[in-house]
């Protein structure tokens, strides 16, 4: 028992398993809201605007989170702001402000004679170099984002499903539209160094995307989803420990594999339904 | 007492459109108004610019004593003409008959036996006790409707506005949802709703609006009825049926309701 304990021996795995589970269960949290609003890009959208937020602080000196965040939460305030005033589809605002976000970021970076920050590690993501600082801010981070989550719940779930008639009954749509999409904006923030762009925008999508072929709710669905986050970020470090592979990219890769895991056995629940129609009812035979 | 509606030279614009043109009535307690009109005469946008959803452009609208936007949450409930939800969204219909209540819910209340009473009331109204387990998916077309109607109910709200409600719902739903509506009428509720059926309105309201862009006429739907108004919508609906979109509002008919064409 204690034999398969000893990848977390290391003070960094624990660290790292702390991170991931804070980043794996938030992720998802947040992800069954950006499916069931139909925003799946939106992490990948933000994660690649928050670069802009990189390059300035390093021209000012300042903490590269702290840039990334800011960047973050306008473009996340700007998407919802351009999705409202300009009458445009949500997915083709968030097209609209982060390639203009990340071309900021890539013009501003190019007139700097000497970068030297490692941004690869800032895109991609090292979980296994989060330092205890990286991990305050990461859990703290998390549970705020969990604590506004829970508090909002009713609205958040209300105006995802019918904004317009929420809205009559008092609820202000407009406004959990904005307050998800800046919860979204730090999901991406805390994410990013763990596990990267993509695997953030992964995270944000696939385990929600899991839990929704298996349950026709939304709370069991919001609970599936956590606990897919979960398993494959825990599953995922651990097993890039013994495979010695990129650990972002094994989180990723067990998410994948639960979706299609899901995904069978929803069909299979299928056609075993299908299956006892059909005897039930021998007109059908006929 | 002061009315629960109170507008006067009610104007909204979509644009450069007028799609009011300076409504002026009072809708009081306990009173239930119909309105008809031809297809884009303005009978949505009238219930819209009500619950707060569209702004007016000029005149005077005072909804529960308050600006339209200002009442208290959960005081409007409506029941739009048509729902642009996602219907594979991932709930029963117990689920969403529930959502009713969330307005009136602060954020640190439970979900408690009185809520989980009036969604099992609300259900019962619309007939849909049994189904609750479905999810919405499942449903047809005229039970959505009669789950949104539910969900509007479910809200105890202080003052209700539907849509075209019946539309889609089987005749034996419509009596019990007109029951329905004339008990919580009788018990106090205001009550505004839109329709295309006219041979029902005498039994379902207490006034009737006779609404085309300008409100042509307002009164007791006998009155009404007998009115030159009313027989120029008969008119039109008979001749063109209800799928006419985008008429053109008759400035003649305005002028002289009892003018036909
Ligand atoms: N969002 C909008 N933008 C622009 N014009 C609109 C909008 N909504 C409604 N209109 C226009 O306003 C007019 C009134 O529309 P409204 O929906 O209030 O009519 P209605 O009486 O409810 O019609 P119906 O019987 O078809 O339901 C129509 O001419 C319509 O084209
Ligand atoms: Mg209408």
């Amino acid at each position: 028992m204690t034999a398969l304990l000893v990848p977390f021996h290391y003070p960094f795995m624990q660290r790292a398993a702390i991170a991931a589970l804070a980043v794996g269960v938030l992720c998802s949290a947040m992800g069954t809201y950006v499916i069931l609003r139909r925003l799946a890009f939106i992490g990948d959208g933000i994660a690649h605007a928050s670069f802009a937020g990189i390059v300035i602080a390093y021209m000012r000196d300042a903490n590269y989170y702290l840039g990334a965040a800011v960047v973050a939460v306008l473009t996340a305030l700007g998407i919802g702001f351009v999705h409202r005033r300009g009458r445009i589809s949500m997915d083709t605002s968030i097209g609209v402000l982060f390639t203009g976000a990340f071309a900021l970021g890539v013009f501003l970076m190019s007139r700097q004679s000497n970068y030297a920050v490692d941004l690869q590690s800032f895109l991609f993501g090292d979980i296994l170099a989060v330092q205890p600082n990286d991990l305050k801010i990461i859990v703290g981070l998390a549970a705020l984002v969990a604590v506004a989550l829970l508090v909002l719940y009713r609205g958040l779930l209300y105006t995802t499903f019918d904004p317009v008639v929420a809205q009559a009954g008092g609820i202000h749509a407009g406004v959990y539209e904005y307050v998800l999409l800046v919860l979204v904006a730090l999901t991406v923030i805390i994410g990013l160094q763990s596990v990267g762009i993509v695997l953030v925008a992964a995270l944000l999508v696939t385990p929600a995307a899991a839990a929704y072929q298996l349950t026709k709710r939304f709370a069991p669905m919001f609970a599936l989803s956590m606990l897919f986050g979960a398993v494959s970020s825990l599953g995922g470090l651990y097993l890039s420990y013994y495979a010695r592979g990129s650990s972002g990219a094994t989180i990723v890769l067990v998410t994948t594999v639960l979706f299609f895991l899901a995904l069978g056995l929803r069909s299979l629940r299928q056609s075993a339904a299908r299956r006892t129609v059909h005897v039930s009812s021998p007109a059908a035979s006929k | 007492m002061t009315p629960v509606v109170h507008a006067r030279d009610l104007v909204v614009r979509y644009d450069d459109f007028v799609a009011l043109d300076g409504a002026t009535f009072d809708l009081n307690a306990g009173e239930a108004l119909g309105v008809v009109g031809p297809n884009g005469s303005g009978k949505s946008t009238l219930l819209k610019t009500i619950a707060g959803l569209v702004a007016r452009s000029s005149g005077e609208l005072r909804v529960l004593g308050s600006e339209p936007r200002r009442v208290a949450m959960g005081s409007i409930a409506y029941v739009p003409q048509v729902e642009s939800v996602d219907w594979s969204f991932p709930a029963t219909v117990w689920d969403v008959v529930a959502m009713g209540r969330f307005p009136r819910l602060q954020f640190w209340h439970r979900f408690a036996a009185a809520d989980r009473a009036a969604t099992a009331r609300a259900l019962e109204a619309v007939k849909m006790r049994g189904l609750e387990h479905r999810p919405i998916t499942e449903l047809s077309g005229g039970q959505q409707q009669r789950v949104f109607v539910a969900r509007a109910l479910a809200q105890e709200p202080q003052l209700l506005l539907l849509d075209e409600p019946t539309t889609g719902v089987d005749a034996t739903t419509e009596r019990a949802l007109r029951d329905v509506v004339r008990n919580l009428v009788r018990g106090g509720l205001p009550v505004i709703m839109a329709t295309h059926d006219l041979d029902t309105v005498e039994s379902w309201f207490d006034r009737l609006m006779v609404l085309d862009r300008r409100v042509l006429a307002i009164g007791n739907p006998r009155d009404v009825a007998d009115s030159g108004a009313y027989a120029s919508i008969r008119e039109h609906t008979h001749t063109h049926g209800h799928l006419r979109i985008d008429h053109a509002p008759h400035e003649a008919h305005a002028l002289h309701p009892e003018i036909h064409p």
